[in-house]
């Protein structure tokens, strides 16, 4: 491919040029964003998708971190995130290990027991009812528990165990090992990458989520970040924002302090993202391997 | 002459029970493995036969009463698995009663299929189905073949640094909630301030309500929806394509083919089989038209356009407290994607020999 003819030439070229329009086309809404989270009101009122740095102005920023909410809401969001995720990959792996031994009892009907849930569910009302019957309602642990295993994933764990060789198992039962002591010393070192996957992707998923939050959750300090995102952005609700603030501040610019919410909600990531983003695809390319 | 030979025969059945025994035992003390075990535990009832008089009670539970270790590891994921999925599963009785908070389940009055009547009858339930299918056939016309387009126009590209990062920056948009695209596309598509409109009258058109007229609404889902999805859609077939044979491309460039040729007559024909299976699988969601975008896009002045059924479980469920009604609803999208589901699997294993399960 080294000498390429003039044909190939063009096409390289074209071929480059609609993929570099197309990146720009991903990005454009996010740095047209960018510049407006930095706006003044005044600038705003112009119109202005100026890069004038002299008028950058970080008022939208301060005004947005003074906010109570968008503090609560990290804390909140941190915490399901962190906590559902340890928790979230202990239960599912346990799961996961289970099924993929061959002496466990019934297997094959546990296996589809778990992996039904997959295709049918409750539906909304009836979880819901579930879990205010079972005093999830205004509880933190409403966002932890109901999304601790997914079975998708637990199938994708279970298909990754069951290709590591009996014989590393069975040396750990000579030396006495239960099967608590096998799962967490020696499959776990040895799943590494499985796990890593899917720690990321329960993680983001956390990170993410505000139905479950929308739904059960009524004290607004409970609130994650998602969903008062969602009160200041879509619902254009000055309640969140109001802390030290009058409300003529925030009606003077709302684009720009709308857009500052969005940048404070999702810098975390933004950064981590580039540096993740190949363990994702790795695993959705195992994913998609049948098991 | 009989009577050594009879002598010989005890001799040589004890001896060999002898071994057999002090074998399984050995194997039992020395080597406790769980393979083993479950050997074991076939091979008792040929020697004893007291198993075979045992009632098929206590034969089903054998296998607990041998593994309970690993059993006992299972509970806490059993017992999530009843709590999380298969109480709610019950709790679909409740589209079949006039279901009263106050009275719970076990008391409320069973009404048989009131719901559903109600429901096939209502003018609401029609519209909204009729938009969750025309939303996502949409999305599927629309958004089907552009990741595979992607795919490659990627793989067409020389340089790997290029590629990575465009990959990349492709994925982005997959790893922000719904929530915050939202409030992204409320912003840069708002009629006023909008740079998207503002563009637009900088060239002489006229501002697009994009997220308040009917006509333009589900052009903006559409849109959105594959801006967001088309990179990480794109995984699946580049992985497909790494993984052809070189040799072909070799042999077509021998043979004089262009680039373009070789992407028609070797590349596309290669990855035909996942197109197949993605192509399956994308229709088996049909009645999935994308809750979390449209719960966090639409509005009152696009609802007839953009209310799908998910959306209207939600309103009438949790809003309305029409608990019955809508897990009606719930119950028969549920039905229809658990069809939807064995039917595409039914396909893709004639067409591939090669089912999701």
């Amino acid at each position: 491919m080294i000498h390429q003819t003039l044909p190939g030439r063009i096409f390289s070229f074209v071929n480059g040029l609609l993929i570099t329009l197309f990146c720009i086309s991903v990005l454009f809404p996010f740095v047209s964003l960018l510049i407006t989270s930095f706006s003044t009101a005044a600038s705003a009122s112009l119109g202005g998708f100026d890069l004038d740095f002299s008028k950058m102005s970080f008022a939208n920023y301060s005004t947005m971190l003074r906010s109570q909410y968008i503090w609560s809401g990290y804390l909140n969001t941190i915490f399901r995130t962190v906590v559902g995720t340890v928790l979230s990959v202990l239960l599912t792996s346990l799961g996961a290990y289970c099924l993929s031994k061959p002496f466990f009892p019934h297997r094959t009907f546990w296996m589809g027991f778990v992996v039904f849930t997959m295709f049918f569910s409750g539906g909304l009302i009836p979880t819901y009812l579930v879990m205010c019957e079972i005093g999830m309602k205004n509880s933190i642990w409403s966002m932890i528990l109901p999304c601790l295993i997914s079975t998708y994933n637990l199938v994708i764990m279970r298909n990754f165990f069951q290709q590591i060789p009996a014989a590393i198992e069975e040396s750990g039962r000579i030396d006495g090992a239960g099967n608590l002591r096998i799962l967490f010393s020696l499959i776990y070192p040895i799943s590494t990458p499985v796990l890593a996957t899917i720690a990321l992707w329960v993680a983001v998923s956390h990170w993410n989520a505000w139905f479950d939050c929308l739904v059960y959750i009524r004290d607004a300090d409970k609130f994650v970040l998602q969903v008062v995102l969602r009160r200041i952005v879509l619902q254009g609700s000055t309640q969140m924002i109001e802390m030290g603030v009058t409300p003529d501040d925030v009606m003077s610019n709302p684009d720009g302090l709308k857009a500052a919410a969005i940048f404070v909600a999702t810098l975390p990531i933004l950064c981590i993202y580039p540096f993740a983003q190949k363990y994702f695809v790795k695993g959705i390319i195992v994913g998609s391997l049948k098991g | 002459m009989n009577f050594s030979t009879n002598i010989k025969k005890v001799w040589l059945s004890s001896g060999i029970n002898l071994c057999n025994n002090e074998f399984v035992k050995n194997s039992e003390r020395m080597i406790p493995l769980k393979n083993e075990r479950t050997a074991v535990v076939s091979a008792q009832p040929k020697k004893s036969g007291q198993q075979y008089r045992k009632n098929g009670i206590v034969r089903f539970f054998e296998p607990y009463k041998k593994n309970y270790d690993i059993f006992l590891l299972f509970v806490p994921v059993l017992l999530w698995y009843l709590i999380f999925c298969y109480l709610p599963m019950y709790g679909i009785v409740i589209a079949f009663q006039d279901f009263k908070l106050a009275d719970g389940i076990l008391g409320s009055q069973w009404i048989g299929f009131e719901n559903f009547k109600k429901l096939f009858r209502s003018p609401s339930f029609l519209r909204v189905f009729r938009n969750s299918v025309e939303i996502s056939l949409l999305r599927i016309i629309f958004g089907f073949p552009l990741p595979i387009l992607l795919a490659l126009m990627l793989n067409e590209v020389r340089n790997k640094a290029f590629k990575k990062v465009s990959q990349t920056i492709s994925y982005l948009p997959h790893f922000l909630s719904w929530v915050v695209l939202a409030g992204v596309f409320t912003q840069i598509l708002s009629p006023s301030t909008g740079i998207v409109n503002r563009l637009l009258n900088a060239i002489g058109i006229e501002s697009i309500y994009f997220m308040g007229d009917p006509q333009w609404f589900r052009f903006t889902l559409i849109a959105t929806g594959i801006w967001q999805s088309v990179g990480w859609g794109s995984i699946i077939y580049i992985a497909a394509i790494t993984s052809i044979d070189s040799q072909m491309y070799e042999a077509a460039v021998i043979d004089g083919a262009n680039r373009f040729q070789q992407i028609i007559k070797i590349t596309l024909p290669s990855i035909a089989p996942v197109i197949t299976i993605q192509l399956i699988l994308t229709s088996g969601s049909i009645i999935n038209a994308g809750f979390d975008q449209i719960f966090n896009m639409y509005n009152d002045s696009v609802m007839k356009v953009s209310d799908i059924i998910d959306t209207f479980v939600y309103r009438k469920g949790l809003a309305e407290m029409q608990f019955s009604f809508s897990t009606a609803v719930g119950l028969f999208k549920n039905v229809i994607s658990f069809a939807m589901v064995i039917i595409t699997n039914a396909i893709s294993k004639r067409v591939n020999d090669n089912g999701i399960w």
